[in-house]
């Protein structure tokens, strides 16, 4: 794999456990773009939160239905998109995970995660595609200790 | 998921092992918290050594087996927290919400 510019594409049916393979790609392509174990791990999760939503909220769970991912790098900088072929939703309604009358419920986080973990979290609805999420993080001199901060 | 589970002193003590993710482990600890209650056991110790990978869902699951227990009468409690598993409690707060022991001995005697 070349770190300096690559483009790579995945398309997986709509199966939870297809989510995992989609990860791995994720955490691969970090590493060899020279993020740390840490930094590459939370990324295949900001990649994990993002495809299970795919497949839950925008297919419903139809295995007939696809989940498509990209992953290019450019000069240190990673783009992921993961565009799943579903109804698409309000993000306006995605309610703060962090509020107080929000903190014990038992969904509702994974947004959150990727907005985490990521630097750049976008949704867009293009017309009859379903709903296609964006995340981009810059790789260069980033490591996971940040992750959290 | 894999499980054991063992009881000290009045405390049930689970040993999750392996992935408590989406559609693998997240409904499993949902039922096995489930079946802890059916039989009684309402002081609960979920020692998280082996876990090796969470999600929000699964998180999400600590969060509801946490008050199911409570609502319950009964008390749950975190064990040895991997430091990944750490950090998703601390950007989402819930850290507050549990109580974390490093030490077996010391969370069992936290019960009584």
């Amino acid at each position: 794999m070349n770190p300096e510019s690559e483009h790579i594409e995945i398309t997986i049916t709509s199966r939870f456990e297809n989510i995992e393979l989609v990860q791995v790609i994720a955490e691969h392509i970090c590493e060899c773009a020279g993020l740390d174990d840490d930094g590459s791990h939370w990324v295949g999760m900001a990649v994990r939160e993002g495809v299970a939503n795919a497949i839950k909220h925008g297919n419903r769970l139809d295995t007939r239905k696809r989940v498509f991912t990209t992953f290019d790098v450019k000069n240190s900088n990673l783009a992921i998109h993961i565009r799943d072929e579903g109804d698409g939703f309000d993000p306006e309604q995605v309610a703060d995970p962090l509020s107080p009358i929000n903190i014990m419920k038992t969904s509702g986080r994974g947004i959150f995660y990727m907005k985490t973990f990521m630097d750049e979290v976008d949704f867009s609805f293009p017309d009859g595609r379903g709903t296609e999420l964006v995340m981009r993080k810059n790789l260069a001199g980033r490591n996971g200790a940040d992750a959290t901060d | 998921m894999k499980t054991t589970s063992r009881t000290v002193e009045g405390v049930e003590i689970l040993s999750l092992q392996g992935k408590i993710t989406i559609g693998s482990g997240d409904v499993q600890l949902r039922d096995l918290i489930a079946q802890c209650l059916n039989d009684g056991k309402t002081n609960i110790l979920l020692d998280m050594s082996g876990v090796s990978t969470i999600d929000s869902s699964g998180i999400g699951e600590l969060v509801g087996s946490f008050t199911t227990v409570t609502n319950r009468g009964g008390r749950l409690k975190l064990l040895h927290l991997p430091g990944k598993v750490s950090d998703l409690l601390q950007v989402t707060q819930l850290i507050t919400v549990f109580e974390v022991h490093e030490n077996e001995a010391a969370a069992v005697a936290s019960f009584k």
